[in-house]
């Protein structure tokens, strides 16, 4: 079968996805009487013409480049890891853990021992999980699944019953100290005569995003190990022959793709609330997946798709702001983009594969002249 | 360029509106959503009831993640909104944060606490809900047969256990001996929402004895009721007056007045007088539901015993613990 180039399976498939993905959103938004040209104008102006918009937009795609890598490099392996959220919770709590009961002179040094106890954190929640993958062949799907809810419960636990200041009604931490806040854009890009960015969540956590982009491509393509993953991932029992250890390999990238994710704690909890609430994840780590599906698993592909959920998030909150679209509908919206960019990906492709392939027959039939 | 262009007049046409926005009231519903025929839902009726009467419009949202919060305080305060009201605990501390930028623009948190003096611009309202809880615990004993009452609660945290405690001190105040079983629906946020895994713990406690159960629980409890129902127990439902949801087989229900919290403040608009109110039974913020629908079920003594208790609570002479206050229950173990 003849392939498509590179730049239509990269490009073109994603984008007639996304175009399938807005009509059919403007038809429902039609069907309850709205009007679909000014909701889209809504959510462009509210996500991309505001520096606050931005601020949001890249706050959410910061959350969801860090899951959208975790499931990645998981799935480089062949392993599904559905348990980015609760890995991403538990990395929050090593966050808390460090912020609250250690001094920090300044928010760099902070940051820096906050990230490894992020990553720590995640990595730890998802050892168990891959070791049982590894050695007794739990289904990998099963077990992070059923490890987010436990995550759920000690986060719990912990809230209510021991990080919770005497008195306070909301489950979450105290206030983490002045020191340990994170810059926001807004402090490194606002003067007096701009005020960019104002109020909104966006901070330097994002950069660490990038970077944790730029490791990830440097490890699966330029390592050894990179290469022993994606070996296990096209075919286990050549990767044995080749003499990978499965085990070894199995855990090595579940550890990877655990900490990935418990890295998303520290823009919730030290980028944004600046204490650790129950409910930071919100969902992110479920994102993750169609992050990494509309990506094909590639950090730049990872970090686009994962602005355009940023944007979709924003823009679904500047539409539940000011219009009467419901927020159940602004969820079916975000919820078809990822149906028809993940699971309906081979509709787009096969007809486009075909005319590719036509095109390439008619162009061998009529010899140049 | 056409393109800039009509973006440049949607934000035109949006600074328009923003305009004639001006003094309108704001609502932000928390997570649990509007149409939780309970706690938001309460607050959503009388939003409604203040624009019907008056003719008055309000913008509201439904929050969906927790950036949000920060987010829909400064978006509205920026467009002019006067006062914005927040339902939910969760909204004080976004408050504390976002207030100072808007010191013009009132805010107003229902059931969080944000300190007054820090900020003169924010008003707390909170409810004893452990005295409407014990008052429907006194109701519940009364008319438990099997001398078994339960209780469904949302997510386990600080507020539901206060409603729990509440409860079970009114059970205990009628006989001593009375067994109160308590159960939390779960630790995430979905435990709002949950209406199938509420049936199954109604269930659970009525082959454990129960016959009559209290649901604090958002969304979840529309499962305790209608189980109950079926299985022919009663039921208690709570902030908003559910009894109508089955006639003759709900109890009673804790009365948590954040429906006319919401329309005060609509009311008084951006005068609103700021500070800390705390809705006890005596300003009839909180207290039990009776109407057509469970008027057969409340007996004359039950009334009266409930009647009394009450006017001693609001004496002093009967003390109801909150287990906010220490996080520690008297009648009850977590």
């Amino acid at each position: 079968m003849d392939r498509m180039p590179a730049w239509a399976d990269a490009v073109l498939v994603p984008l007639i996805s996304l175009l399938l993905a807005a009509l059919l959103s403007a038809l429902v938004i039609l069907g309850i009487g709205e009007n679909p040209i000014e909701a889209l104008k809504l959510m462009v102006e509210g996500a991309l013409l505001r520096s606050a918009g931005w601020g949001y937009t890249l706050y959410y795609a910061t959350n969801f480049i860090f899951t959208g890598l975790a499931v990645s490099v998981a799935f480089h392996a062949k392993l599904f890891n559905i348990g980015g959220e609760g890995q991403a919770m538990i990395g929050g709590l090593g966050v808390a853990l460090v912020c609250l009961y250690l001094p920090w002179p300044h928010w760099s040094l902070a940051l820096v021992a906050a990230s490894v106890a992020a990553a720590l954190f995640g990595a730890v929640w998802a050892f168990i999980p891959a070791y049982l993958q590894a050695k007794r062949g739990s289904h990998i799907v099963i077990t992070t699944i059923m490890f987010n809810f436990i995550a759920a419960a000690l986060l719990n636990y912990l809230l209510v019953n021991v990080m919770k200041p005497e008195g306070q009604q909301d489950p979450a931490t105290a206030i983490f100290p002045a020191a340990t806040h994170l810059p926001t854009f807004q402090d490194m890009f606002a003067t007096e005569a701009m005020p960019l960015f104002r109020g909104s969540p966006g901070n330097v956590t994002f950069f660490l995003a990038i970077a944790a982009c730029l490791v990830v491509w440097a490890l699966i393509w330029r390592t050894r190990l990179g290469y022993e993953i994606r070996a296990l991932g096209h075919s286990e029992s050549a990767a044995r022959y080749a003499g990978i250890s499965p085990v070894r390999t199995i855990v090595i990238a579940m550890l990877i793709s655990g900490a990935l994710a418990g890295l998303m704690g520290v823009n919730t909890a030290m980028g944004e609330a600046e204490r650790l609430v129950m409910n930071a994840t919100e969902g992110a780590g479920f994102i993750g997946i169609a992050v990494a599906l509309m990506g094909r698993n590639h950090p730049i592909g990872v970090f686009l798709a994962a602005i355009l959920f940023g944007f979709l998030y924003q823009g679904g909150a500047e539409l539940a702001l000011w219009t009467n679209i419901p927020r159940e509908l602004i969820v079916v919206i975000q919820a078809l983009v990822i149906l028809f960019t993940g699971a309906l990906d081979n509709m787009v492709r096969m007809p486009l594969e075909r005319v590719f392939a036509a095109r390439r027959r008619a162009a061998r039939k009529t010899p140049a002249e | 360029m056409t393109m800039m262009k009509s973006l440049l007049g949607a934000t035109a046409a949006l600074a328009l509106t923003s305009g004639a926005a001006l003094a309108d009231p704001a609502l932000i519903y928390d997570l649990g959503g509007k149409f939780d025929k309970s706690f938001n839902e309460a607050a959503f009726n009388g939003a409604e009831r203040w624009a019907e009467e008056t003719g008055g419009s309000y913008r509201d949202i439904e929050l969906q993640s927790e950036a949000q919060r920060e987010q829909a305080l400064r978006r509205f305060a920026e467009a002019g909104f006067n006062p914005i009201i927040t339902t939910g605990f969760s909204m004080s501390t976004p408050i504390d944060n976002v207030a100072g930028d808007y010191p013009d623009t009132k805010f107003v948190t229902i059931d969080g606490y944000v300190d007054p003096e820090e900020h003169p611009n924010v008003k707390s309202i909170l409810f004893a809900e452990e005295q409407g809880s014990y008052l429907v615990g006194m109701l519940a004993a009364m008319a438990s047969e099997t001398n078994t009452v339960s209780f469904v609660g949302g997510m386990d945290i600080p507020l539901i256990r206060a409603f729990a405690c509440g409860y079970a001190q009114g059970a205990k105040a009628v006989s001593d001996d009375i067994e109160v079983i308590a159960n939390m629906t779960g630790t995430t946020p979905a435990a709002w929402n949950d209406p199938v895994k509420g049936s199954e713990l109604t269930n659970a406690q009525i082959s454990q004895g129960s016959d009559v159960v209290f649901a604090a629980a958002g969304g979840t409890g529309i499962g305790v009721l209608q189980t109950a129902a079926d299985k022919d127990i009663l039921s208690i439902g709570v902030d908003s007056n559910q009894n109508y949801l089955h006639p003759g087989q709900v109890l009673t229900s804790m009365l948590k007045r954040v429906d006319v919290a919401t329309y005060d403040a609509m009311q008084a608009g951006a005068d609103l007088e700021t500070g800390v109110e705390t809705l006890a039974l005596e300003d009839n913020g909180v207290g039990y539901a009776l109407d057509d629908n469970n008027r057969e079920l409340i007996t004359e003594e039950m009334q009266a015993a409930v009647d009394e208790a009450r006017q001693k609570i609001i004496d002093g002479e009967i003390e109801v613990h909150d287990y906010r206050s220490d996080d520690s229950c008297p009648a009850l173990s977590f």
